[in-house]
């Protein structure tokens, strides 16, 4: 669905990713670990088209999307949650949602586009309750929800998502991470995660990749990758020297 | 001090006189207020403040009266606001469209060059020759008596046209699809992008909407305060300073700020020679970029934000 070659991309004059090649089957939960300035935000902005890669090529669906505007990514089926939810504060929370659908409005019908607006308050409720609420007034938790809820408004086959789990409570994070998952179950959608909590974005998905400065070190199935000693110590925060081996 | 008392004792012994200046007062307090809100759409999508602003005002009131000479009044206005559009969405695409990431302050210096090239060339077309659209009802000395004042009818059409656009903006923005793109774009750009929203069409239809509404703006005026190919200078100072006097970006204190500073205008020729009218408004202006830079009803945090 999603095909990455040794892609180039920076800020001025700044290299960030350095030959980045990767791949994101249909109905895969992939995931992307990696600390605090290894690329993984930047990563994200390149596929959505934010940010132009130097070199390199990106393909969706089969189209070169390598230079598409994002707008024209997310009407093609590319949707990303950016990095700390980005919710429009000062807008309520339908508001918000309506914004998600601008990608339909003179393809979906206006009953389609609200009944879609019924089904994300059907999967998250607690949007509902709070629909003709700033977006600004609501928790970290909930304006994640509608971060996730406006993209998925936009319909799409492929969920980029940045740091779902930024700044939020340990049991928030679970119930996220729970959606994640339940939205491939129930739609079959494909989901490209990035993610420094490492454990839970394992956990949920099926394939991993781990870069680091700019380039990708290891991939693998998520069970493996783990298992893996290197990970283990360096993400998951297991500390070799005191295990004896 | 004294002075106040002076001014005070003045009004009650002329409360008629006090309404006149009130009803002058509010009229060039609207057309400011339109001046400053065309500022704020295209502020908030591109982050610039647009000089030529009153450049759209001139070329509206006086294409309007060019037309006027072939066909009725309400017709000349409706084609000479959208010809004023055209103008501002031919102005957007041809020198901003195709900037990749400009600066602010790139984006401003090219509107006030513009804002000269249009005046220059409604000069070679019009001549320096002052006119007017004829009064939308009755002339000159018709008048429309409110407990014993006496207003034109002109008045209450500058009012009422301009309410009626302030609230019909307020609705466009609130109700209509485009209009919570372009409020999605004034929010956070990059996300609006996310979302799918063309940020550039966006930003020219900022610059369609502000020729609109200063064009028709334009019109209203024009049989009171006469048209002329200069006038848009004095309009967009004023216009912006109203525009900072709200707080830059927020509408409904544009009009609070626009009534504050016609009234204030109109009252200052009572005190003082009225040549001194135009000093009001650059003064206040001055005192707001000291004392208040994010204006009467900006927050401070807000401001600290912005570019500039």
């Amino acid at each position: 669905m999603l095909k990455i070659r040794n892609i180039e991309a920076g800020y001025g004059s700044i290299k960030v990713l350095r030959k980045v090649s990767l791949h994101v089957n249909p109905g895969e939960i992939v995931t992307i670990i990696g600390a605090n300035g290894a690329g993984k935000t930047t990563l994200l902005r390149t596929i959505s088209g934010l940010l132009r890669p130097w070199s390199g090529e990106i393909k969706f669906n089969g189209e070169d999307i390598t230079r598409t505007p994002t707008e024209r990514i997310v009407r093609l089926g590319c949707a990303l949650v950016p990095e700390g939810r980005q919710v429009f504060s000062t807008m309520t929370v339908r508001e918000n949602l309506m914004l998600g659908a601008t990608v339909r409005f003179g393809k979906d019908r206006r009953e389609d586009i609200e009944r879609d607006i019924e089904w994300i308050y059907d999967l998250f409720p607690r949007l509902a309750e709070r629909e003709t609420q700033l977006a600004g007034t609501l928790s970290g938790g909930e304006q994640q929800m509608l971060a996730i809820g406006r993209a998925l408004m936009a319909k799409p086959e492929l969920l980029l998502l940045d740091e779902p789990s930024m700044g939020l409570a340990p049991t928030i994070v679970k119930e996220i991470f729970n959606y994640i998952v339940r939205l491939r179950e129930e739609l079959g959608l494909t989901v490209l995660l990035v993610e420094q909590n490492a454990r839970s974005a394992l956990k949920v998905s099926d394939r991993a990749y781990v870069i680091e400065t700019g380039r990708i070190m290891l991939e693998g199935r998520s069970e493996d990758l783990m298992q893996n000693r290197d990970v283990q110590r360096a993400y998951l925060g297991r500390d070799l020297d005191r295990e004896f081996v | 001090m004294p002075l106040v008392f002076c001014i005070i004792f003045d009004c009650i012994m002329n409360i008629e006189l006090f309404f006149q200046y009130v009803a002058a007062g509010v009229t060039y307090g609207f057309i400011y207020a339109i001046v400053a809100i065309g500022f704020n759409i295209i502020y908030n999508t591109t982050g610039i403040i647009n000089f030529a602003q009153g450049e759209f005002v001139m070329l509206g009131s006086m294409t309007a009266i060019t037309l006027n000479a072939f066909m009725p009044l309400s017709l000349a206005i409706v084609l000479s606001v959208l010809i004023t559009m055209l103008v501002g969405a031919v102005m957007e695409i041809l020198f901003f469209r195709w900037l990749e990431s400009p600066s602010v302050l790139r984006m401003i210096i090219i509107t006030i060059g513009l804002s000269i090239i249009i005046r220059e060339i409604a000069l070679a077309i019009w001549g320096e020759n002052v006119r007017a659209l004829p009064y939308f009802t009755g002339n000159e000395v018709s008048s429309v008596s409110f407990a014993g004042v006496h207003i034109s009818p002109q008045v209450l059409w500058v009012v009422g046209i301009c309410s009626v656009m302030v609230v019909g903006l307020q609705v466009f923005f609130k109700y209509f699809r485009y209009g919570r793109q372009m409020r999605a774009c004034a929010a956070n750009r990059e996300v609006a992008r996310l979302c799918g929203i063309n940020t550039k069409n966006m930003v020219t239809l900022s610059f369609v909407l502000s020729a609109g509404i200063g064009a028709l703006a334009g019109c209203v005026v024009s049989p009171i305060t006469y048209s002329q190919y200069n006038m848009g200078v004095p309009l967009a100072i004023k216009g912006f300073t109203v525009a900072i006097l709200g707080g830059l970006g927020n509408s409904m204190a544009a009009v609070a700020g626009g009534l504050l500073l016609g009234i204030l205008e109109s009252f200052s020729v009572w005190v003082m020679p009225s040549a001194y009218k135009d000093a009001i408004a650059i003064s206040i202006m001055l005192l707001i970029l000291f004392f208040r830079p994010a204006g009467l009803f900006g927050r401070k945090e807000e401001f600290s934000l912005k570019e500039f």
